[in-house]
Formats: structure tokens, C-alpha cells, sequence
């Protein structure tokens, strides 16, 4: 396993820029997820990296070797990256054992011993090694794709949307599998991503591209905590944005005087809270009015009014829930982070299309 | 390197097109002027036209309307019309008009014809349009009936409008295949363009007068290719919603049943029982009628022997073809495509008189011998195999390249281990059109076949020209055993537009 650094990435396609000087470390053994809205770019980087599309610009470094750029293209076979495509691409003409003996030399191709604990490995049983393709879920097809991956040992795992054509209850099952083969095999991998729930609970650091570039780079609590601006906040969570004016570390806002997660300077700013901050509190707090309610099960998302007209959103357990049209309080928990007050900030920017 | 190949194979398509070009431009334009404009050729004009227009009109009524009954009502018995419906297909065209011949000599007229010439073709119009049936949301039939339509006014506003498409491209099919019929036309002496071409040749072997002749029908193909690509790109009817549609409910009949039936056994009468009546007739009398097998087995095994030659080169032409109009989509690759379906829209007569003046001029050792035949049956038939191999190649998508790269394994062996295994099915299935195809292929054989070669098609020619029935019978009976397999796939799933394309075009 190697750590692959990517610097100053740049390709487009005509006059399109696609990647505009994309800049990334992932660590030997860690998974990085790149998310980010479709056409961002992160497709085109992952076939950068994997040698199906060779740069404009910049490098690619595999375990201290450039195998892209700068003169230089190792090709794709060259470079022991494991490849797991959109919806698996298996072989429709071998079965799961000759699909994940693929990238095996000969001489291992029939060991049915080594195929078996490979499927293990990603969860499957021995018995569906005889299977076609056609015959499989779609996500144990993927949990093939993964094994025929890691089959020959390589030095990176690449995963291009992994779980985005699986119904909701196979990708959660999928994903921790497809997880914990990663962790078992101490495999370095890139997971391209445009969900953010999946890219926060699947990955140890996660890269958010916007347009050509990267955002923020950073592990999932910091990234959600502590977003680099007020759009990758709205990206990776819902975002409840307020303006304030701060003073020696509090910030008075529509919401009360608030706490702040870091040092700021005084003055106007504009602060972020998550919706799980904002309590519907029976007592004192801030009056609002509940303008609508989605009930998850486990939870619920109120959508209030504050008296401003500004409307907010915050989430409540499932158990006790006002009705709309009913007046509440709401107090804020935890602090708030803090961004400058410049006007073109706030609204999650509208992703331009590749 | 393949689009070098390609370009070879598309410059092989356009030879036809090009012996003409070149000959008319050595014979000057007054020389033109006089070889077309007189009254010969205005009387082939004429009655080259009066039959396609015929025949267009009454295949359209015959394939739309068993199509419908066949498709959308409650007649008993749908699946077995539906095969005896497409089974003409299975009987060259040739064949069917020695019958009706044989039976009925006054047969010889612009009736007669155009009779023989509809129902050979009208399969062409069948099966689009059952495709098309088919494919029709039933949702917008139940929605026009809520809105208060009969069933007729359903036909003609709803369904109707959704078929054009279809129906159209199958109209334009017989009419190019009405435009190159030699056999047929030329057993009914019925004289066209294609069978003055034929005459011209064995007249006066190859002069300028035939050339000419077979510029102005490729003139009238061309026109045809070029309406058939407009329409192509126009289709544009297409399921609005997402999901299966669900099979649609039968038009009851009621009292019509007896009517609809009857017209449907009639047409499957004139097409299939009358022929396939004449073929048992001609073994039972005629003292022609004894079975001569040593010869009808060496005939078999050459035409079979022909056939497979034919079916390797010509899908390994296709290969490079199908493989750039998937992979490398761009004007160039559909030019190179388009450029191949020229070749197969420019009649056999026109195709075999090519090989015939550029082998003679060219390379002279190579007149009529095996490897010209085989180039004749390469240009008349790489549609069928393209269009395959191009399905084939579509349904490989990349990805699997890809990721066979990423496992280390080099381009010689993805080739190997995962192009050819995927396209092999392609393949197979374009081989085996191509092969029927040449086993009934009678008037490039005709001309092109080396001396004392014969084929099932040209023996049961030459047997049939000299009214001798009974020995052209057992020929008959060969091709139409062999050609039976194709008929059975296309009558299986006419809705699979790669075989209805490759089998037709």
C-alpha cells in the first residue's frame, strides 16, 4: 500500500476546464472520499489517477513515484491500482471466480482457496463463486468488483460511486462491507462520491471539490464542525446561517447571544449552526413559530419563523412534536462557528455543469 | 490503424459507385446524354416506377393491417399468423415467381408483378410495424379512448402517427428491394431496369449502354438512401414515461372475425401455400422430376462452402467498421458506416457488373474466380454483419477495458480475454446473416461465379429458365431448409431491431 499525492492537477476537455490545479494527499492506508455535485470534476480526477486520462498539467505520485505528468505516463497496467467502476462492471461472460481471479497470474487463477477467502473478505460466500454476473444483487456485484480489486494486492483502491445505483437499505449493508474489506486489507483508497452522509460516515478524511477544485480537505468532524465557508457547510449538512455582530468572543444574533466556536474579530459576521443545535424548549428562548414539520421516524426537521421572517430549521427527536401553526421557543446549544460578513456569501453555490 | 481498415472497407463499398462515376465521365456527357435519353429508357423508367409505387402501396396496406390484427386484436391463432406471416421471407424471391409461373404462364404482365413482388416483400413492412405495435405506450391508446375515440379513430389519431416512422423505413426497404429484384422480375419477363441491365450485359458484355443503365438505377437508390437517412434522423417518438409498458388490451372483433381471418389466410395463402404447392406439384410430375443428388450434393457443398468464405471476410471487414461507430463516435466514423450502406442500397447487378470491368481492366487473372465472388458478396452484405458487430460492441461498454487495464493485464491480452469473448455472440449472429444471405443470392453468382461453378441459386436458375421444373425443385427445397433458421429468429423477436436491420438491409 502507498500514499498518493496529487499536485497541481489540471485537464479540460475543448475550452472546458474540468480540473483547474487540484491539490491532495491521502495517507498509506487511510480511505478519502471525494464528494462533491455532479460535473465537479472528481470522475475525471479518479480517471487521472487511475491512468485512463493522462493530465494537462500536474503530477500524480504513487508511494513516492510519479506515475502521471510531469513527461511521464505509467500506463493504467503499469500502475497497480484497483479499479471498482460504477455499478461494479463485471465480466458478463465469467463468473464471479473468474471475474475476481482476473487480475491474477495464471498460475493462481485456479486456486479456489484464494478466490474463496478474497470473497470472504468482502462478505460473500464461497458458494456464489460459480455464479454469473446476472445472477448477483447489485450489491453483491459490487462486493465482487471490490474483491476482483484487491485480488492482485495493489497499492490504491480506486472506487468511482460505489453504492449510488443500490437501493437504500443494500447500500448501507454494501458500504459497511466494502468498509471493512478496506480496513482488513489496510488498503489505501479514493471513493468518489456526490452523498455526503456516505462520504462523512465511510471515509477518514474527505475531500470536497467544487468546480475543478478542492474545497476543503479534511477529516469528517472537522469538515462538518468547522467548514472551511459557508458553502461547503451547506454541502456537507444542512446549515442554519444567521448575521450577527460579535463581541470579545459572543456574537449577538437573531437567535440570542451566542457562543463562538473560534476567535473572531469584533464586528458584523455571519455565523453557522447545525439544525441539531436549535432545542424546542418549553421555557425561555427565542419565539418562533413552526411553519412545518417532516417526520423521519427517528427523527423529525421543524421549519420555523422566527419574528424577523427568517426561517430556520431545526431537528427534534420523534417523540414529542409540535403541530404547525403553534408558537415555540428556541434555545441554541453548543457554539456557533463564525465567517465574514461578505455579502456574496450564505447560499450554496449553483454547481456550473461539465 | 482501424480507421485505415475502415477506410479500405468503405473504399471497397464505393466501387460500384465509382466504376460508374468513371465510366460515364470516359463516355463523355453527349455519350451519356444519348445512352439515357431515349425511349428505351424511358419505358424501363416508367415501368421500374409503376411496380415500386405499387409495390410500396401494397405491402404498406398488407404489413400495417395483419400487423395490427396480428398485434392489437382478440383473432384466434395470433402467434401462428404471426409466423406464417413472416415465413415468405424464408422463400427467395426468385423461387416464388417460377411457381406462380409454372402454374400460371399469363403471369407474364404488370399484374402479375407487382402480385408476386408484394408479397415476397411485404414481410419488410410486417415487421417494423409489429415492432412498432409493440413498443407503443398502451397508456396513450386508453387515454384517447377515455377521451371518447372508437377504435378506428384510435387507429387512425393515435397509433398511426407513432407508426409512420417504422412503416416508412420498412416502405423505403421494398423499394430498394424492388429496384434491385432481378430474379423475380426476370422470370416473369417483366422488364425493369435491373433485368435491361442484365440483358445489355450478356448483349453486348459490358458496354457503356449498361453502365449506363445501371447509373440511372443507382441514381433512383440513391434518392431512396437519402430519404431513408432524413427519416432516420426524424424519429423522435418515443415513450414518454419511465417503466415497462404494460401489454396492451385486444380489440375485440366481434362480427369482423370472420372477415379478418379470412384475409389473413388469403395472404398467407398467396404467399406461402400457393409456391410451396408448386414446389410438391413439380416433384409429382414432369418426367425432369428425378433427383439427380450426386449433383444436388457437390451444388450444396459449394454454396455452402461460398457462404462460410463469405461470412468470415465479411465480418472480419465489419469488425473495424462496427468497432469505430461505438468507440470513436464522430462524423468520421459515421461516414465510414453510412459509406457501407451505400454499398448494399446499389443493386447485386450493379455491384457484380463493377467487379466485372474493374477485374477485367485491373487484375485480369482474377475475373471470375472465388475471390471476386466473395468481394461481390462483402459489398452486397457488410451491413448485415456491421450492424451486428456495432450492437455487439455497444453492449461491451468500456468499462470493462478499463478495468482490465487496472488489473495489470496488457492490450494484446484484454483483446483476448475480454473484447473477443464479449463480441463473440455479435459476431456469430452477423456470420450467420451474412451466411444465409449468400445461400440465396442469385444474380451476383450469376455473374461473377467461375465457369462450371454453380449454386443452389444459380442451378435452380438455370434449371427453371428452361421450364425444367422438377430438376430445379430439389434446389429450391435446399435453400429454403437453410434459410428457415433465420426466419424462425427474426418471427422470435421481431422486436429486436438489430436482426430485423441485419436480416433486411
Amino acid at each position: 500500500m502507498s500514499a498518493l499525492t496529487v499536485t497541481g492537477l489540471a485537464r479540460s476537455y475543448g475550452r472546458t476546464p474540468v480540473l483547474t490545479g487540484v491539490d491532495l494527499h491521502v495517507p498509506t492506508g487511510t480511505t478519502t472520499a471525494l464528494l462533491g455535485p455532479s460535473g465537479c470534476g472528481k470522475t475525471t480526477l479518479l480517471r487521472i489517477v487511475a491512468g485512463f486520462d493522462d493530465p494537462d498539467a500536474g503530477t500524480v505520485e504513487l508511494g513516492g513515484r510519479v506515475v502521471a505528468g510531469a513527461g511521464r505516463g505509467v500506463p493504467a497496467r503499469r500502475r497497480g491500482i484497483g479499479f471498482v467502476p460504477q455499478e461494479g462492471g463485471l465480466f458478463p461472460h465469467l463468473s464471479v471466480a473468474g471475474n475476481v481471479a482476473f487480475g491474477l497470474p495464471r498460475r493462481l487463477r485456479r486456486d479456489r482457496a484464494r478466490i474463496a477467502g478474497l470473497l470472504a473478505l468482502v462478505g460473500l460466500d464461497a458458494a456464489l463463486a460459480d455464479r454469473a454476473p446476472h445472477q448477483l444483487s447489485g450489491g453483491q456485484q459490487q462486493r465482487v468488483a471490490l474483491a476482483r480489486a484487491l485480488a492482485p494486492e495493489p497499492s490504491l483502491v480506486l472506487l468511482d460511486e460505489p453504492f449510488s445505483s443500490l437501493d437504500a437499505a443494500l447500500r448501507e449493508d454494501t458500504r459497511r462491507a466494502v468498509v471493512d474489506a478496506l480496513r482488513t486489507t489496510g488498503a489505501t483508497a479514493v471513493l468518489v462520491t456526490h452523498d455526503q452522509a456516505e462520504a462523512l460516515s465511510t471515509a477518514d478524511q474527505v475531500a470536497v471539490m467544487r468546480s475543478g477544485a478542492l474545497a476543503q480537505l479534511a477529516d469528517p468532524r472537522t469538515l462538518y464542525r468547522e467548514p472551511r465557508d459557508l458553502d461547503v457547510a451547506a454541502f456537507v449538512g444542512e446549515a442554519v446561517v444567521l448575521d450577527g455582530v460579535a463581541t470579545g468572543g459572543r456574537v449577538a444574533s437573531e437567535l440570542g447571544e451566542l457562543a463562538l466556536g473560534r476567535p473572531c474579530p469584533d464586528g458584523p459576521v455571519r455565523v453557522l449552526l447545525r439544525p441539531e443545535q436549535l432545542r424546542l424548549a418549553g421555557g425561555p428562548g427565542v419565539p418562533a413559530r413552526v411553519c412545518g414539520v417532516d417526520f423521519y421516524g427517528h427523527d423529525a426537521r421543524i421549519e420555523l419563523q422566527l419574528s424577523s421572517g427568517l426561517r430556520v430549521s431545526a431537528r427534534a427527536e420523534g417523540a414529542d412534536l409540535p403541530v404547525p401553526g403553534s408558537d415555540v421557543t428556541v434555545a441554541v446549544q453548543g457554539a456557533a462557528v463564525p465567517f465574514p460578513a461578505a455579502p456574496a456569501v450564505g447560499r450554496p453555490e449553483v454547481p456550473a455543469p461539465a | 490503424m482501424t480507421v485505415l481498415l475502415a477506410v479500405a472497407v468503405a473504399a471497397l463499398a464505393l466501387l460500384p459507385l465509382a466504376h460508374i462515376v468513371v465510366a460515364a465521365v470516359d463516355v463523355g456527357w453527349s455519350g451519356v446524354a444519348e445512352l439515357v435519353f431515349r425511349r428505351r429508357v424511358a419505358d424501363l423508367l416508367g415501368n421500374t416506377l409503376r411496380l415500386v409505387a405499387g409495390a410500396v402501396a401494397v405491402c404498406t396496406v398488407l404489413g400495417v393491417g395483419a400487423a395490427w390484427l396480428v398485434e392489437r386484436t382478440a383473432l384466434p391463432g395470433r402467434r401462428v399468423w404471426h409466423v406464417l406471416l413472416v415465413a415468405p421471407l424464408a422463400l427467395p424471391a426468385f423461387v416464388s415467381s417460377s411457381a406462380w409461373i409454372s402454374l400460371l404462364p399469363g403471369l407474364d404482365t404488370y399484374g402479375g408483378a407487382l402480385l408476386v413482388v408484394s408479397l415476397a416483400y411485404a414481410p419488410f413492412v410486417y415487421l417494423p410495424a409489429v415492432a412498432a405495435f409493440r413498443g407503443l405506450d398502451p397508456a396513450l391508446e386508453e387515454t384517447a379512448r377515455g377521451l371518447g375515440l372508437s377504435s378506428w379513430a384510435v387507429f387512425r389519431r393515435v397509433q398511426l402517427p407513432q407508426l409512420r416512422v417504422a412503416v416508412l423505413g420498412g416502405a423505403l426497404l421494398v423499394a430498394l428491394h424492388v429496384l434491385a429484384e432481378f430474379g423475380a422480375l426476370a422470370m416473369l419477363r417483366y422488364p425493369t431496369f435491373t433485368t435491361a441491365v442484365y440483358d445489355q450485359y450478356r448483349a453486348t458484355f459490358n458496354g457503356p449502354a449498361a453502365t449506363m443503365l445501371a447509373g440511372v438505377l443507382v441514381l433512383l437508390c440513391l434518392v431512396l438512401l437519402l430519404a431513408e437517412i432524413r427519416l432516420r434522423g426524424a424519429r423522435g417518438y418515443a415513450r414518454t414515461g419511465a417503466g415497462a409498458a404494460r401489454s396492451p388490451r385486444p380489440v375485440r372483433l366481434g362480427l369482423l372475425t370472420g372477415p379478418a381471418l379470412v384475409a389473413l389466410a388469403t395472404v398467407v395463402g398467396l404467399s406461402l401455400l400457393v409456391p410451396l404447392a408448386a414446389l410438391v406439384s413439380w416433384f409429382a410430375t414432369g418426367t425432369s422430376a428425378r433427383v439427380d443428388w450426386a449433383a444436388l450434393a457437390t451444388t450444396t457443398g459449394t454454396t455452402l462452402a461460398l457462404a462460410a468464405g463469405a461470412a468470415a471476410v465479411t465480418t472480419a471487414l465489419a469488425l473495424p467498421t462496427g468497432w469505430l461507430a461505438v468507440r470513436r463516435r464522430g462524423p468520421l466514423a459515421t461516414l465510414l458506416e453510412r459509406t457501407t450502406y451505400l454499398g448494399s442500397a446499389v443493386p447485386a447487378i450493379v455491384v457484380a457488373l463493377a467487379l466485372v470491368t474493374v477485374s477485367i481492366r485491373l487484375l485480369p487473372g482474377l475475373y471470375q474466380t472465388v475471390p471476386v465472388l466473395l468481394a461481390a458478396y462483402a459489398v452486397l452484405f457488410l451491413p448485415r454483419a456491421i450492424v451486428t458487430v456495432r450492437a455487439a460492441v455497444e453492449q461491451s461498454p468500456p468499462v470493462h477495458d478499463d478495468v482490465a487495464a487496472s488489473l495489470g493485464v496488457s492490450s494484446p491480452a484484454r483483446l483476448w480475454r475480454v473484447t473477443l469473448p464479449l463480441l463473440a455472440p455479435g459476431i456469430g449472429a452477423g456470420a450467420a446473416l451474412v451466411f444465409l444471405a449468400v445461400v440465396t443470392e442469385l444474380t451476383a453468382t450469376l455473374l461473377l461465379a467461375p465457369t462450371g461453378t454453380e449454386t443452389l441459386a444459380t442451378a435452380f436458375w438455370s434449371a427453371s429458365s428452361a421450364l425444367e421444373y422438377g430438376a430445379a425443385a430439389p434446389y429450391a427445397v435446399v435453400m429454403v431448409l437453410l434459410s428457415a433458421p433465420a426466419t424462425v429468429l427474426l418471427s422470435r423477436d421481431p422486436s429486436s431491431r438489430d436482426v430485423r436491420r441485419g436480416l433486411t438491409t
